[in-house]
């Protein structure tokens, strides 16, 4: 394909996922509102602008996760973050029981919950780099041991915590769209905005990142540099959507191979953007769908982890073909 | 010039490159040859700063490659690795265009835009630039990297085994191709070969390295000879005088 023909494809995708992604946004804000619009609009806005920063920090997180690592098959989540998550939301309840946790300020879980993943991962940078882990297949392979332990240990707070408290805590470690915590929006976004200020000093370095370590230190990139910042910066994205929906595994999977897919062109400034609108094309119309058309409502997270997970098993059975 | 001094390399308990120094001169075709396992490809890695070595010093025209910045480095200093696979899809000129990396960090000027336009008519892209790599031959994707490396434009450049997947008409092309740039652009190539007669007819200097040392280095004519060869290789070679030029036969 020629040059110009692929960039007006790109621009011509870009545009009309864009176009789909304000639809469904619109959708979701007037289905079903009866009229209501006084009491409807401002709730209804608190809930998109959570389920627009979710899609965001998914989208963004597994991108560029997928370029540092070489990699379309991987997610942050591989690394244990959900694993971490689920081992906090346990000790928490073990150790101050599930009224206490639900009582306690949502913006201090966020802020405790964000710490302890970043705090973690960067100790495995930190290993990474002191020589004890030698490159970022051993940090994958550590990260996915690790996560390994933290789930036995979860299990064993799960035995050991009451019967009762452990349904509440099981609620909390389902992803949910539905009960998103909007009281946590203000501080989200002003992280989800400080990730991206710091991505755009160095996003002309993306692209060079996915050609690989190799391409990358010739063409006089500083990759290991490089790669901290972007782990840092896809932990923090990773955190903010956690605390908001809680863990979901295979949705950044499904994204970003759909925006692969869908533009010609594996530049940046093409992918991400891709991948954002699929994320909020999935998620708020989904959602809208799901919760205003069919009535379901708690069910968009189950939806969109088994269409993720098929993809997932899809690719890899694709894969396998090659 | 290349100045490697005292440079050592060891995986595990393998030392790779022994204690190296050496001198590699400024301009024209330096190739290096020797036996599978010699240490050739990790000496290229080092020059480049893809490897880190356990000791010692590597200077690219003046420059300390452990501690000049990447991005300066990167305008004086380009590499083709022995086998290069991307883990995303582009276009022949996507990947040529990344040699203008260094220059602009993704910003591309009409000097850019010249240079990538030369770099692909160099090596015979231009038909092909709007091709995805994955839908070339091996030999076509080659010399789709070599474009890159030559619109880096940088006063060296390494090659490590260039004419890996070129028939023999591509690969002379190869070869005259980088004489060219050589000659008329006052590069230095540095280029690792497997093929001694290519070495013989087109290096002005040669540097055989054995077991992650230094075997022996110097011209064309001082290096192709039966005894030189015998020695670093461990086979019998005849050595004929064929135009001028040394042409080694060797018995399977
Ligand atoms: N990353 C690596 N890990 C372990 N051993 C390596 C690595 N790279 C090269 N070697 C070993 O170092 C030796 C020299 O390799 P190399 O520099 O590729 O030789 P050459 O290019 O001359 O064939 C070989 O024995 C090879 O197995
Ligand atoms: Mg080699």
């Amino acid at each position: 394909m020629r040059r110009e023909a692929r960039d007006r494809r790109g621009r011509g995708v870009i545009g009309l996922l864009a176009l789909v992604a304000l639809l469904a946004m619109v959708a979701f804000m007037v289905v079903g509102a009866h009229g209501n619009w006084g009491f409807v609009l401002p709730f209804r806005a608190g809930k998109l602008a959570a389920l627009l920063l979710v899609a965001y920090a998914v989208a963004v997180s597994t991108v560029l996760f997928q370029t540092i690592t070489g990699n379309r098959i991987l997610t942050p989540s591989i690394i244990g973050f959900d694993a971490l998550y689920i081992l906090l939301q346990s000790a928490l309840v073990l150790a101050i029981g599930s009224a206490a946790t639900t009582a306690l300020d949502p913006r201090v879980m966020f802020v405790v919950e964000m710490a302890a993943m970043v705090g973690f991962s960067l100790v495995l940078y930190r290993l990474l780099f002191s020589g004890a882990i030698r490159n970022l297949f051993h940090l994958m392979l550590v990260g996915i041991v690790l996560g390994v332990l933290f789930r036995s240990l979860s299990t064993v707070f799960q035995r050991v915590i009451d019967p009762t408290e452990f349904v509440v805590l099981q609620d909390r470690l389902f992803a949910n769209f539905n009960s998103v915590d909007t009281a946590l929006l203000g501080v989200a976004a002003l992280v989800v905005g400080l990730v991206t200020a710091a991505g755009a000093t160095m996003f002309h370095a993306f692209d060079v990142m996915a050609l690989g370590r190799d391409q990358a230190i010739a063409l006089g990139v500083d990759h290991r540099r490089v790669t901290v910042r972007i782990l840092v910066l896809v932990t923090l994205l990773v955190s903010v959507s956690t605390a908001l929906v809680g863990p979901v595994t295979f949705f950044g999977l499904l994204v970003a191979n759909l925006a692969y897919m869908l533009v010609p062109d594996a530049r940046h400034t093409r992918t991400l953007p891709a991948a954002v609108l699929v994320a909020v094309i999935c998620l708020v119309g989904g959602q809208m769908l799901l919760e205003r058309v069919l009535d379901y409502s708690t069910a968009l997270s189950i939806v969109i982890e088994f269409a993720g997970g098929l993809f997932f098993i899809l690719f890899l059975l694709r894969e396998a073909v090659r | 010039m290349i100045e490697i001094a005292n440079v050592s390399k060891s995986y595990g308990k393998s030392l790779v490159v022994d204690g190296l120094s050496l001198t590699l001169p400024k301009g024209g075709i330096t190739s290096i040859i020797g036996p599978n396992g010699a240490g050739k490809s990790t000496l290229l890695s080092m020059i480049a700063r893809l490897v880190d070595p356990d000791g010692g010093r590597i200077a690219v025209g003046g420059l300390d490659v452990a501690t000049t910045r990447g991005d300066l480095l990167a305008r004086h200093l380009a590499v083709l690795r022995q086998d290069n696979h991307l883990a995303m899809r582009l276009t022949v000129r996507d990947l040529v265009t990344f040699g203008r990396y260094p220059y602009g960090k993704g910003r591309l000027g009409p000097e850019d835009v010249a240079q990538i336009g030369r770099a692909l008519s160099y090596l015979g892209l231009t038909e092909l630039a709007d091709r995805f790599l994955d839908e070339l031959s091996g030999g076509q994707r080659q010399r789709a990297f070599v474009a890159m490396v030559i619109c880096q434009d940088t006063d060296y450049m390494l090659f490590d085994e260039p004419l890996n997947n070129l028939d023999i008409g591509n690969a002379v092309a190869m070869m005259k191709l980088l004489t060219r740039a050589t000659r008329e652009l006052g590069k230095t190539a540095v280029v690792v070969l497997h093929d001694i007669n290519f070495a013989s007819r087109y290096s002005d200097h040669i540097v055989a390295m054995r077991d992650g040392r230094l075997h022996s280095q110097g011209t064309p004519a001082e290096m192709i000879t039966p005894e030189v060869l015998r020695d670093l290789y461990g086979t019998a070679f005849e050595v004929r005088d064929i135009g001028g030029h040394r042409v080694a036969v060797y018995y399977g």
